[in-house]
């Protein structure tokens, strides 16, 4: 099988850090903040391995756009069996407003150049829970596409995937080459052995801009303003079921 | 500004200083920087000057990040939710146990080939310090596992015996080291176990206790006198294979903490190892047992800070969020200044463990820290601990809440490999020689 898979991961705030709006009202505090690879890139990379570990792919190559520190995500990635790493390199302060459709353009250049023909990621980032690269990603190299995928497994020329959807699960074919996004239930990511930490310290983090794939990083939008949301108020209780109806009419709830 | 400069003068050759301070003097009054930054560019501008790249201590290099958070999930994913009942049932749970050998924490620095990680020993130390803040006994497992049995192998085996046991040590049972004996403590060279040889083959008859891991250990690193009259220079280190004929265990000991690390007695009765199961030479089991627990016990140290560390991180957010009159516990300044000082206290023993590894791996003397390291760790572990309960106030008497376990666990710090006095006459006997030489 001489499949290449691209996968995308992204570095996000850890899950469990308790996120902080910044002084400024213009973002979240980011600095000295734990920060890991996205949990849902995590699920990604653990597919495309089991994948390679199937033989139905041949090789894993792992991207992320970011910072220096993104080097790190990509050698998590490495470590969890990724073959090899590409670093687009975005530095910090453009990084916070690197949109979907920048990161879809980069992954598509790289899918062209790689000659990948499936391209993995996470169906959202927990930052921006935008859950929009996948889709554009695939509409720019005009692919099919399998989002929120919870089983995937390879029949002949194309995959089968089984989606989560509102109503259920629904299994749909497409034909290779496709961007596949991950949902949760799709696999349990593996942990980095130790040993394995250390074997991807040898594998190889090609590096690069934005720039050299001809894409424009100018950003479409502008952040106007970052709040919390509002504090959670005390409930109240009513007697009974017209008063319930009352106040509920009240706060415009029906 | 003054007071730093006459501080690098005692300190540096003369011609350098000379030139460069008078030369850096007038730069940095010119300039007219503050105090703060003419210390900094002096002491830069001289550590260059001097081949030395220091760095602070508890900053890690990306490697060492990336494996210490790898084992911190692990630790809180898979061990934490066990620590309880593998507390209350006196066992360490097959998923742990196995968890341990399959992510590879049983082997840190053994060398790839034998299917270790092929890391340094400041890393081990990590692993054990990450492990020890959810559960002390997975972490003496480990550092037994790394810091003994395979640097045992390691240092002293024969390419037979390396290829024949370190794999195995590496993906597939536990080593024990067995020295101690009933009358045989910090005495230790008191040993009444015996070797005679008989033909190619040795004869081992006694008994040892306090041996961890021994259940389900595959090999016995046993220290046994070959040449009684001789003394203490007769003991030998024999390897022995679990089920060897005449080796058998005794029931798991009832221990106040660490119960999850099993801890028993193992007897030999006219066991025969052929003579190719030395490990090292003949009579020289003492120099490789003290050796060896002087490294040891900088793995001791680690554990006792990541122990106390651990109850810490239980602690304060609880303190932070409960009240009494009125106030959350930790807006009383006398709670502040506990917690404050608990804090430093840890600090400061994590710093004399991550020294004395550091020392240890470039190659430096490192012993008299080593004994600093163990000794300091292990009574502010007792420290911690015990104010931490008293913090936590009538729930931390209570199995429901974590610190009564960092309480019993920390109490054997002060006691195994080495006693905080055996620490203390190590510490006097080579600061005796800083003085005299």
């Amino acid at each position: 099988m001489s499949l290449k898979v691209l996968v995308g991961c992204k570095r996000v705030i850890d899950y469990a850090v308790k996120i902080r709006v910044r002084p400024d009202k213009l973002g979240v505090v980011t600095d000295g903040i734990k920060h890991s690879m996205n949990p849902f890139d995590e699920i990604a990379i653990e597919e495309a391995v089991r994948l390679k570990e199937k033989n139905i792919v041949k090789e894993v190559i792992a991207v992320s756009c970011g910072p220096t520190q993104a080097q790190e995500t990509i050698r998590t990635a490495l470590a969890m069996g990724a073959d090899r790493g590409i670093h687009v390199e975005v530095p910090a302060k453009e990084m916070e407003k690197l949109e979907p459709l920048h990161v879809s353009k980069i992954l598509a250049k790289l899918a062209e150049k790689e000659q990948a023909e499936l391209v993995i990621v996470g169906k959202q980032a927990i930052d921006d829970d935008t859950n929009a690269t996948a889709q554009m990603t695939a509409g720019i190299l005009n692919w099919p596409q399998a989002t929120f995928a919870s089983k995937i497994e390879k029949k002949d020329d194309f995959l089968e995937v089984i989606r989560e959807i509102d109503g259920g699960l629904e299994t749909i074919k497409v034909k290779l080459p496709a961007v596949v996004s991950a949902d949760l239930r799709l696999n349990e990511p593996r942990y980095a052995t130790l040993p394995n930490i250390m074997k991807a310290k040898k594998k190889k983090i090609e590096k690069m801009k934005p720039a050299d794939l001809g894409v424009d990083t100018t950003p479409h939008f502008e952040v106007i303003e970052v709040t919390d949301p509002p504090a959670r108020e005390a409930g109240i209780k009513v007697e009974d079921v017209d008063t319930l109806l009352l106040k509920l009419k009240e706060v415009g709830r029906i | 500004v003054n007071n730093n400069m006459a501080l690098l003068w005692r300190s540096l050759p003369r011609t350098l200083a000379c030139t460069s301070l008078r030369s850096l003097n007038s730069r940095l009054l010119h300039k007219g920087a503050g105090a703060s930054l003419c210390h900094h560019q002096v002491a830069r501008k001289f550590e260059v000057a001097r081949g030395l790249n220091p760095s602070p201590l508890t900053i890690l290099s990306k490697d060492e990040e990336m494996m210490k958070e790898t084992v911190a999930k692990f630790a809180r994913e898979k061990i934490f939710p066990l620590v309880r009942k593998m507390d209350a049932e006196s066992n360490m749970d097959e998923s742990v146990y196995r968890g341990m050998f399959d992510n590879g924490f049983m082997a840190i620095e053994v060398e790839t080939e034998y299917g270790g990680c092929g890391s340094t020993f400041f890393v081990a130390n990590l692993v054990i310090e990450e492990l020890a803040k959810v559960d002390a006994s997975v972490s003496v497992t480990c550092d037994i596992q790394n810091t003994l049995i395979n640097t045992l192998f390691r240092n002293l085996g024969t390419d037979e015996q390396k290829d024949k046991y370190l794999p195995k040590l590496a993906a597939e049972y536990t080593g024990s080291f067995c020295l101690s004996e009933a009358e045989a403590g910090s005495d230790a060279f008191s040993m009444k176990t015996t070797a005679v040889k008989d033909g190619s083959h040795f004869v081992i008859n006694g008994s040892k206790m306090w041996i961890s891991s021994a259940p389900h250990s595959g090999v016995f690193l046993v220290m046994a006198n070959a040449n009684p009259s001789a003394g203490y220079k007769g003991i030998t280190c024999f390897i022995v294979d679990a089920g060897t004929p005449g080796l058998s265990i005794g029931k798991k000991e009832d221990k106040l903490g660490l119960r999850a690390s099993n801890t028993c007695s193992v007897h030999f009765d006219n066991v025969r190892v052929p003579e190719e199961n030395i490990l090292g030479q003949l009579g020289q089991g003492y120099k490789y047992a003290i050796e060896m627990l002087n490294e040891g016990r900088i793995g001791i140290g680690a554990q006792m800070v990541g122990l106390a560390q651990g109850c810490l991180d239980s602690t304060v957010p609880y303190i932070l969020q409960r009240k009494q009159f009125g106030k959350r516990l930790f807006d009383f300044q006398a709670m502040q200044h506990t917690v404050a000082y608990l804090a430093t206290e840890i600090e400061a023993a994590r710093l004399l463990v991550y020294n004395s590894a550091r020392l240890k791996e470039a190659g430096h003397p490192f012993i008299k820290q080593a004994a600093m390291a163990k000794l300091y760790s292990s009574e502010v572990a007792t420290r911690v601990t015990s104010k931490c309960i008293e913090l936590m106030g009538g729930v931390g008497f209570t199995k429901d809440y974590p610190v009564e376990k960092f309480y019993r666990d920390c109490k054997i710090g002060t006691i195994y490999e080495g006693t905080s006095h055996i620490q203390l006459n190590t510490i006097a006997k080579l600061l005796e020689k800083d003085y005299i030489s």
